[in-house]
């Protein structure tokens, strides 16, 4: 077994444990944390299935950002799917068999790599262009965009230029989720993909991406509008109103 | 000292400019400071406390535990940009900390550094910063030129409404003993004598006793405004205002002569005379809950059967959205009404029921307009279906007049620009803040004067009647231009077929 090998081998179950962690501390967090009064932005759904249908269309086509910029909702939605796309189509290294929905997904996997790509590129673009969003962005806003667009490209370059052995780094992907280690092909541009993949899965949890679960915890979306028939009393807040009624000749 | 200020009036445009950042553009704004008195009559600490940083920290701490709002809107911003040129200050001013991820970053900044890993140990990478003094003034100067109206909140993808983040700031403000003198001290009044503008009872009963007479000398009616009158059906809650402003006050004639057509007993109440809840601005809500439990108190007290309330945004927004919350459950009035009413939303079933009859003719010289009020649109609703806060006024103003045309579609319902004076803000020392913050709604107002010849804008809310007729001079506009909903349903009102 060579360095590398244990090396990545090790870096991959610690990103997961990070990522897998780091995640449910930050979920129970927001699912602990009391929202005291209902504030959804109206117009609002007024039952629990209208709230699943504005959920719904927020996450699979970013209704809210389609209302607010075009040109964002373009290359943000462009992204978001070609990255879904792209995820899926790496089950293939972590199934035996394939399952058969992910090899219908292959070619279109092959071509969301490029409209990643472009999506990427598009939002880094407005960071540069756009005097308003050049002011709001830290580093950190444009590191994560060049972190996504180096996994892209290196992921690209194994595919058409310098090949990995692709067998092989299934079989050593299965090894680690089955506890049954295989040797990692020494590939630069692999090596790179995955490292670069790894610091994604770690900084996960700390950083913005927790964009993703935080829209299901954001009350302005999931609250039903309902505050006339129902009372939405915070342990919290339980206390005042306990001394009620005050005194009227005060 | 007390030098007029001077500042340029924007310029309105033919289409809408989004304008290019100005740094430190609004760095010189900043409303007066409440003295000690009114402060600690809140709760507050009088003034700046010994070891703030660490009291401001605590706070902090302690709102990110109890406000999921808080801590969700804090992590979750990517700094897409959507909302950057949806707030009304920022387009004004072209001030970038007026645009609302900018403005959320002045808090979100500090959470990062003392909250979370990566700011603790990269403070540079995510852009955290140490809580100083610069950064305490920054929240107080521009956590004051947010008028909490929720426009980015509709154009955010992950729903950041910027004014949690601005009513934790004032709240967290407050806690260090720095608070802002307009809201604190009128909250104060409230607990002191009842109402926001300090109207003793004596002064309310001799307003309404010379509005009966008014009324009787335009009409030839007797219609009453009653005050304290124990086993009326229905307790009208409304901002003081209403009680002599212009053009509120007629306004306050037209739910008169509504109650009179429909033949329903009502009341004002001189302890609970004042619908605003300006407690919502800072965002206390122990504060909220008190000044908002004069109306149980009072609706207990007089023995009504139903809550209804006047034309007022964020009273709306408090009635409506938290009044069952705070001080609920409304089980001691009729099951039959929804609890609380707006008075639009009774003005329009008693239409709807024919009771009321109307003279549109009566409005013909008007050429009217609606202005949507940010806390109805964005955190309210009228009747039974989402969507029913846009639908209800313009039916009643549609069943009342002639000429109605609605101003764009991208500046109207959930979309509305605020007035320029919400959310505590509509004090004199703020006017430069106002007037440019007024800019959207101005450039709106302007298109439809030219292409219909609007005469008039009809508004729902006193904070938007009052800054309007005060900033619409500065755009060449007619102060006379502003009226209420119910200042065109008591005109045309046809009082002669009484009940």
């Amino acid at each position: 077994m060579s360095v590398v090998t244990v090396v990545y081998a090790l870096l991959f179950y610690l990103a997961t444990a990070v990522l897998v962690a780091g995640l449910a501390y930050r979920v129970q967090r927001y699912a602990r944390t009391p929202q005291p009064l209902k504030i959804p932005t109206t117009p609002a759904p007024t039952t629990r299935t209208g709230v699943v249908l504005r959920m719904s269309r927020e996450v699979v086509f970013f209704e809210s950002l389609f209302k607010g910029n075009k040109w964002t909702w373009l290359f943000g939605w462009i992204f978001h799917f070609a990255l879904l796309l792209v995820l899926l189509r790496h089950l293939r290294y972590f199934t035996e068999p394939i399952w058969d929905w992910v090899t219908l997904l292959q070619p279109w996997g092959i071509y969301a790599a490029y409209a990643m790509l472009v999506g990427l590129v598009g939002l880094w673009a407005r960071r540069f262009l756009v005097d308003r969003v050049r002011y709001i962005s830290a580093p950190s806003d444009h590191l994560m965009l060049l972190l996504l667009i180096a996994i892209a490209g290196s992921g690209l370059l194994m595919k058409y230029v310098w090949h990995t052995d692709i067998i092989a780094l299934k079989a050593f992907f299965l090894g680690l989720m089955y506890f049954d280690w295989r040797p990692l092909s020494p590939d630069p541009l692999l090596l790179i993909h995955l490292t670069l993949v790894v610091v994604l899965m770690i900084v996960f949890p700390f950083s913005k991406l927790l964009h993703a679960p935080g829209l299901f915890f954001s009350p302005t979306r999931y609250q039903v509008d309902n505050p006339r028939e129902r009372r939405h009393v915070a342990p919290w807040a339980e206390k005042f109103g306990r001394t009620a009624s005050s005194n009227l000749s005060e | 000292m007390a030098k007029e200020p001077t500042f340029e009036t924007p310029k309105l445009k033919e289409y809408p400019v989004i304008p290019l950042i100005q740094e430190g553009a609004m760095q010189h704004i900043k409303p007066f400071v409440a003295k000690a008195e009114f402060q600690e009559r809140l709760g507050f600490p009088g003034e700046l406390v010994e070891g703030w940083k660490d009291v401001a920290l605590n706070r902090m701490g302690e709102l990110l535990s109890q406000y999921r709002s808080v801590q969700v809107f804090l992590d979750a911003c990517v700094k897409c940009g959507a909302c950057t040129d949806k707030c009304h200050y920022y387009l004004g001013t072209a001030d970038p900390k007026n645009m609302p991820v900018a403005r959320q970053d002045l808090l979100r900044n500090v959470y990062r550094r003392y909250f979370t890993l990566a700011g603790k140990y990269f403070p540079k990478l995510v852009g955290a910063v140490d809580l100083t003094e610069e950064v305490l003034e920054d929240w107080y100067r521009y956590y004051h030129q947010c008028s909490e109206c929720r426009r980015c909140s509709v154009y955010c993808p992950y729903g950041i409404d910027t004014a949690e983040i601005t009513m934790a700031g004032r709240e967290i403000l407050d806690s260090v003993g720095i608070g802002q003198k307009y809201s604190n001290e009128i909250i104060g009044k409230v607990y002191k004598i009842g109402n926001n503008l300090g109207l003793p009872e004596p002064a309310l009963a001799d307003t309404l006793e010379g509005l009966e007479e008014e009324v009787k000398a335009d009409t030839g009616v007797d219609v009453r405004f009653p005050l304290d009158q124990e086993g009326a059906e229905i307790l009208l809650v409304t901002p003081s205002a209403d009680f002599f402003a212009e053009p509120h006050v007629d306004g306050l004639i037209g739910y008169a002569k509504v109650f009179h057509q429909a033949g329903i007993s009502w009341t004002l109440s001189s302890y609970a005379s004042e619908a605003a809840n300006f407690a919502l601005f800072i965002g206390n809500y122990e504060n909220m809950e008190k000044v908002a439990r004069r109306i149980r108190d009072a609706a207990l007290k007089l023995g009504v059967k139903r809550i209804v309330t006047g034309e007022c945004g964020h009273a709306w927004r408090v009635a409506y959205s938290f009044w069952n919350t705070l001080i609920g459950p409304f089980d001691f009035l009729d099951a039959n009404y929804p609890q609380p009413q707006h008075i639009c939303e009774f003005t329009h079933s008693l239409m709807k029921q024919g009771v009321l009859k109307f003279n549109k003719a009566a409005n013909d010289h008007r050429i009217v307009t609606f202005h949507d009020s940010c806390n109805i649109a964005r955190a309210s609703r009228m009747g039974d279906k989402p969507g029913g806060q846009f639908v209800i006024p313009r039916e009643i103003i549609k069943a009342c007049c002639n000429h109605f045309y609605d101003m764009a579609p991208e500046t109207i319902h959930e979309h509305t620009f605020c007035c320029g004076g919400g959310g505590g803000l509509l004090t004199d020392d703020l006017i430069e803040l106002r007037v440019k913050g007024a800019l959207p709604r101005m450039e709106a107002l302007k298109h439809v004067v030219d292409e219909h010849g609007v005469t008039h804008l009809v508004a729902i809310c006193a904070i938007c009647k009052s800054q309007f007729a005060k900033v619409m001079p500065y755009y060449g506009f007619d102060r006379d231009m502003v009226i209420s909903v119910h200042q065109l349903v008591g005109d045309a009102l046809d009082m002669a077929t009484t009940h």
